[in-house]
């Protein structure tokens, strides 16, 4: 098995195990829709208007939380070092880290999202937009934050630095995808084209963020 | 005289302090002689006497801006050219380039009131400006929470590209989108739409307000090279006094 497939599947593995924290993030998804209605009252017709919104906030910020299990976990045991050391390029490296962290964080959220809107009371047709929607950004979403988690890999308590230097970053992929998720619930925007600016976001960030990402690590770490 | 011919940090304190000693004195003088048009300057025939609110209002934005593209070029000749002074040039900007960008949205906020009737919309040009603010707070944060200067420096120097892609997003935002911010007015291919009466006070504020940033930012990089001495000073001493 070549190098690149090994470190893949050893994300992947690391992810699933315990303290991998993987579906962390789907549980604080889960409790944030949960905590909505309790600040905006249980109206279910401002809800309804406002889920796609409310599902896309909280898959940023369940995204933003999972990421110190991307390179700083890998910072803290060593073998950050023994990955950018490796023959493979180190944004090779990263991106195939960012894919499985994707997988194993992203994915799940746009998995529950359709649950999750049942909550809030979105129609099929909205929910079923709102999960493609999801599935189209938060590879973007991951992507992004890729560069925020290697610029703060070797601080302690980096988190609340990663939010704010990640979430600028995020706010176009979060304006498209609300845009594209009301688009498909009012019209009368066709939802092809915000998805497809969502898609173009998703595969850009895959490579600026390695790119971007590999930079700040080889700056920051010697 | 090239760039590296700066980058001895001896040699540019030197310098500084003999471009700071006609450098001030400059600045005020413009200063007085923009403000004095600025104050005779007519009123608009629409927005009456609150027009003069962009005599500092403009000013300031663009100095919020063209900090920023000086810390990108700055970032450049960190990772690049590794230039000695270009970690400092970066730092001491963050924060007066953070200023300028927090007086053009609060002369901004108070010019919308009178002129739309609100204090805020979000829309694409007041959007992208208090994103470039909320990145500007952003590597003040960076640079204060690194502790290693050299390390900082090239942390937020990549952080400062990547955020780089907001600047045309802010200038090309009033034609890329539909916006309540007015269009470009000054700097157009077409040539300027605004009345030459109102223009060169304008263009007379801008100048003085960016000798202004030349100050600051030059005095910002004494502070900062002096500071970093202090540091490796003090570093010395606790090591002597440990020692055996």
């Amino acid at each position: 098995m070549s190098a690149v497939t090994e470190l893949f599947i050893r994300d992947l593995r690391l992810a699933v195990r315990v303290g991998g924290g993987a579906l962390m993030g789907v549980v604080f998804f889960l409790v944030l829709v949960a905590l909505i209605p309790f600040a905006i009252g249980p109206d279910l017709a401002l809800l309804a208007r406002i889920g796609p919104a409310i599902l896309w906030l909280g898959a940023l910020l369940a995204t933003l939380l999972g990421f110190d299990r991307l390179l700083t976990a890998d910072h803290e045991d060593g073998s950050l070092d023994l990955i950018l050391m490796a023959r493979m390029p180190v944004e090779i490296a990263i991106m195939v880290k960012a894919l499985a962290h994707w997988l194993t964080t992203g994915l799940p959220l746009v998995v529950v999202a359709p649950l999750l809107g049942i909550l809030l009371n979105l129609e099929p047709q909205a929910t079923g937009a709102v999960a493609l929607t999801l599935l189209a950004g938060t590879p973007a979403l991951t992507f992004i934050g890729t560069i925020g988690a290697a610029l703060t890999v070797a601080l302690r308590r980096g988190g609340l630095l990663l939010a704010i230097l990640v979430l600028p970053l995020n706010i176009p992929v979060l304006i498209f995808g609300v845009a594209a998720s009301n688009a498909a619930l009012v019209g009368p925007m066709p939802f092809g084209t915000p998805l497809t600016i969502l898609c173009a976001l998703s595969l850009m960030s895959a490579v600026i963020g390695p790119f971007a990402a590999a930079l700040a690590l080889r700056q920051g770490l010697d | 005289m090239n760039l590296i011919e700066w980058a001895n940090p001896s040699r540019f304190l030197a310098l500084s302090a003999r471009v700071l000693a006609w450098l001030i004195p400059a600045t005020l003088l413009v200063f007085a002689a923009a403000g004095v048009q600025a104050y005779l300057a007519p009123d608009d025939y629409q927005q009456g006497a609150t027009v003069k609110i962009m005599f500092i209002h403009v000013p300031a934005a663009w100095l919020g801006i063209f900090a920023w593209v000086l810390m990108s070029a700055a970032a450049l000749g960190t990772l690049v050219w590794r230039h000695p002074l270009a970690d400092v040039a970066a730092k001491a900007a963050a924060p007066i380039g953070a200023a300028f960008t927090l007086m053009c949205l609060l002369t901004g906020s108070l010019w919308g009131r009178p002129m739309w009737g609100t204090y805020w919309v979000w829309d694409a040009r007041l959007t992208s400006v208090l994103v470039l603010f909320l990145m500007y707070l952003g590597v003040i944060a960076l640079w204060q929470t690194i502790e290693d200067p050299t390390r900082a420096a090239r942390i937020a120097a990549v952080f400062t590209l990547v955020g780089a892609i907001n600047i045309p997003i802010i200038k090309f935002s009033v034609d890329w989108w539909n916006t309540l911010h007015q269009s470009a007015s000054v700097l157009r291919l077409d040539g300027s739409t605004i009345h030459v009466s109102i223009r060169v006070p304008l263009l007379a504020m801008i100048a003085a307000f960016t000798l202004l940033f030349l100050t600051l930012q030059i005095a910002a990089m004494r502070n900062e090279i002096l500071r970093r001495r202090l540091r490796t000073m003090l570093m010395l001493q606790a090591d002597a006094a440990s020692g055996p």
